[in-house]
């Protein structure tokens, strides 16, 4: 079965013979065996299993395990394809019942999605308010593929596109695709694909060499594991489509280390891949060669930035250095190199299938295509979203992600990390593409979209952010290095309460200077959150400084948090929860709450059933 | 685990045989050789550095800028806390300490009887969750200080039990 495939052809035949498989043809369960791990999907899939054998159902049901659906705030998940029925909160006791109602051709009502404005359950997954308002391109087979299964990306749409590009396409012309269709990076700085490529492919010097940047240290940020993950295949067709058109003969992917399930799917990608003839030497009989590496990165946000990952590649420490060179003249080895990022590839087969035009049809005049967000933080629905360019925040944050839970007021959303900044209510109708972001402090930056709430500290989060910086900055030019340091320092103070009158200002400046003078992008953009913060949060920054008060009630020196002694039920959940082991009190004797041991973590106030805890 | 002398050098030695002496190959190296051995004691270090032909300051150099690598004994399970954003404003900052007082350990230290090193990390990917930790490979989401005390004992019980 796995043989070697001599030419475009033989691909097209293989195809033919893989989508007339018996499990093609199957009723499917597509069960998420990725993100949902952490709710027990690995034992929801057993269960059902063991119910498939139990009710002889293996001939006429298949049970796949996939990549992540996006909408893990409600998982574990499963869908019933081809129907679209979409199961939520499924549990290892659901099995008996979700196989024999699909043998029967019905549904379990009491494992439907349920709305929060709405009574009726929904059946369908494209019905769902978090499916319907996406556009799903890129992750058009994460959940409906089994992304271990070549056969399965063979049976979608799979390697067609390289099929496509070898065989009816130059080099030059694979480039002129990309160029019209206007594709612009997907790591955070947005440059044009296509000039990046053809730099690349201009340039003298051999061999060349391709670059898959899957590093993702942004936190609060996973687009990039999702498709990894879910859809491995696409992400090298990408690459090959790329080697093609720069005439790269090897390529690195570089994968952060903290993603095992993602280096596991692309190893076996990779395996299958080269096993069918789409890798190594003498690609499909074109006599085209691609080399490809996977390589584990270890712990180092810089090395998302390209000089520094490809320091790491040669096996030296990840300090970045000062481009020019640019690495398409002088990258990996001294050699020309093009880095891009993970969903940058995924988009390449995309472009070659529909076309420069069609795909260029859907985002705004200078963002072309779709954008993969990451949706966390005081959101209801978190999840992986893929929306077109130019959609609203206000659909992403409310119409897909549902608004803010337990009736909380929406704050900001932080867009882009620790590169980027708070997009305040007030320009909630902004439609995202990369230069209305950055007109408004924040970037798109790789997708990391933590909507925060009236319970968020703005002082709080720009030093969580700074602390983050300056412990991953790598130390080796001094704007960075001793910048953060100072302005970490300065919001430190502020956050006990510390702070004096014209310590925002300093740091304006000074976040100003490091910006101006760092050598790369960490230190460029470390300031962000710090400027963005004060440019929509002035006021929160005054209130800690003048009233030593903090609004949002987090920063811990600011607060204290006491039982009121009337109201104690002496229930005793303040005293369990407690972390600190801070909490004194017995049964029916009223609880006090020990203030020098006191974290002001809040946990207490959220548990109180009687709303006795008091913050001041 | 953690391999004494002659087990740790026999360990080292298959990983270095799995490679050239390239340099480009010394992040690999180390990272099988941890995987091998638990963690990166300075004699392995030091052949790696033959291996290669690096200088021992230079490897020292690398194992030291990466998280992911340690020169002390790692516990047997790996407890990492994220303390990324959107776990950070889903309240990680309160399960930190419940893990930190019932272990009595600080970022980075493994527990006495190295059953636990106990770590924070910048997000681990599972954002939609948060807050979240990861024991060794599996993730625990939706975290509470109550859920994660109930994890870590359940460790604990399984490691009592042999
Ligand atoms: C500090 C820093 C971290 C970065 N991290 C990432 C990352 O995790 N993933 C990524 O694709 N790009 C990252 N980048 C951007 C890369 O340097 C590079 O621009 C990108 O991989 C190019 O790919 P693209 O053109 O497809 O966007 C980072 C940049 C900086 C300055
Ligand atoms: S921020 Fe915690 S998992 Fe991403």
């Amino acid at each position: 079965m796995m043989e070697r495939r001599r030419s475009t052809d033989g691909l097209w035949t293989l195809k033919e013979q893989v989508r007339a498989r018996p499990e093609q043809q199957r009723v499917t369960l597509s069960v998420c065996n990725t993100g949902c791990r952490a709710l027990g999907s690995v034992e929801v899939l057993a269960a059902l299993e063991e119910e498939v054998r139990k009710q002889h159902a293996g001939h006429s049901l298949r049970l796949q395990r996939t990549g992540c659906h996006g909408f893990c705030e409600v998982g574990p998940l499963l869908v019933v394809r081809p129907q679209g029925v979409l199961y939520v909160r499924v549990a290892p006791k659901d099995a008996a019942d979700i196989v024999a109602a699909t043998l029967k051709g019905e549904v379990v009502e009491r494992l439907l999605y349920t709305g929060p404005d709405t009574e009726q359950p929904i059946v369908h997954e494209h019905d769902v308010p978090f499916y319907k308002h996406q556009t799903r391109l890129v992750f058009r087979h994460c959940g409906r593929i089994d992304p271990e299964s070549i056969d399965d990306y063979l049976a979608a749409d799979g390697y067609e596109a390289l099929a496509k590009a070898l065989g009816d396409m130059t080099p030059q012309q694979v480039i002129d695709e990309v160029l019209a269709s206007g594709l612009r990076g997907r790591g955070g700085a947005g440059f044009p694909t296509g000039r990046k490529w053809q730099f690349c492919r201009e340039a003298p010097g051999q061999p060349k060499y391709l670059i898959c940047n899957a590093d993702e240290g942004d936190p609060g940020a996973f687009m990039d594991r999702g498709v990894c993950e879910g859809d491995p295949h696409a992400v090298i067709e990408g690459m090959l489509i790329a080697a093609y058109a720069i005439g790269a003969t090897h390529g690195y992917l570089y994968v952060r280390a903290e993603y095992p399930i993602a280096v596991q799917h692309l190893k076996r990608a990779m395996a299958d891949a080269e096993a069918l003839g789409l890798l190594g030497d003498n690609i499909l009989g074109t006599g085209l060669s691609f080399h490809l590496k996977l390589k584990q990165g270890a712990g180092a946000f810089v090395c998302g930035e390209e000089t520094a990952l490809i320091a790491s590649i040669e096996g030296q420490r990840g300090m970045p250095r000062s481009r020019p060179p640019f690495p398409a003249q002088s990258g990996l080895f001294g050699k020309p190199t093009n880095i891009n990022n993970v969903e940058t590839f995924a988009n390449v087969p995309v472009i070659l299938q529909r076309g420069a035009a069609a795909y260029a049809a859907v985002g705004t005049e200078r963002s072309k295509g779709t954008k993969i967000f990451a949706l966390a933080g005081k959101v209801r629905n978190t999840g992986l979203v893929e929306i077109p360019m130019g959609a609203t925040l206000r659909q992403v944050v409310f119409g897909i992600g549902g608004g803010v839970p337990e009736g909380r007021a929406f704050k900001a959303a932080q867009m882009g990390g620790p590169s980027g900044g708070c997009v305040p209510a007030e320009h909630l109708d902004l439609p995202i593409d990369y230069d209305s972001l950055q007109d408004v402090g924040a970037i798109m930056g790789s997708g990391g979209l933590v909507v925060l709430d009236d319970t968020t500290c703005m002082v709080d989060l720009a030093s969580y952010f700074l602390q983050f910086v300056q412990s991953e900055s790598c130390g080796k030019c001094v704007p960075c290095r001793v910048g953060t340091r100072r302005m970490l320092e300065i919001l430190t103070r502020i956050g006990r309460g510390d702070g004096k009158e014209g310590d925002v200002e300093t740091l304006v400046e000074l976040g100003q200077s490091v910006k101006a003078a760092s050598l790369c992008g960490l230190g460029q953009t470390a300031p962000n959150p710090v400027l963005s913060t004060i440019r929509y949060f002035r006021d929160e920054y005054d209130a800690h400084i003048r009233d030593k008060r903090c609004p949002a009630r987090t920063c811990r020196h600011l607060v204290t948090y006491s039982i009121d002694a009337e109201k104690c039920i002496a229930c005793g959940q303040c005293k369990r929860v407690c972390p600190a082991k801070a909490i004194e009190g017995e049964k029916k004797v009223e609880h006090v709450i020990v203030q020098d041991r006191c974290v002001s973590c809040g946990a207490c106030f959220d548990v109180c059933p009687v709303d006795a805890v008091v913050v001041a | 685990m953690a391999k004494q002398g002659t087990a740790m050098r026999a360990a080292l030695k298959q990983v270095l045989e799995r490679h050239t002496t390239d340099k480009s190959e010394l992040i690999p190296i180390i990272q099988e050789a941890q995987d091998a051995i638990g963690y990166l004691p300075e004699d392995v270090l030091l052949d790696v550095s033959r291996h290669l032909n690096v200088p021992e300051a230079a490897i020292y150099g690398v194992a030291t800028f990466y998280a992911q690598f340690y020169l002390e004994p790692q516990g047997r399970h790996r407890i990492r806390v994220c303390r990324g954003t959107a776990c950070h404003v889903r309240g990680s900052a309160q399960i930190r300490p419940v893990i930190e007082s019932k272990l009595k350990v600080k970022d980075g230290q493994t527990t006495d009887d190295l059953l636990f090193t106990y770590e924070t990390v910048a997000c681990v990917g599972c954002c939609a969750l948060a807050p979240v930790m990861m024991i060794d490979d599996r993730y625990y989401g939706r975290l509470t200080p109550e859920k994660a005390e109930a994890v870590i004992d359940e460790y604990m019980r399984q490691a009592d039990a042999g």
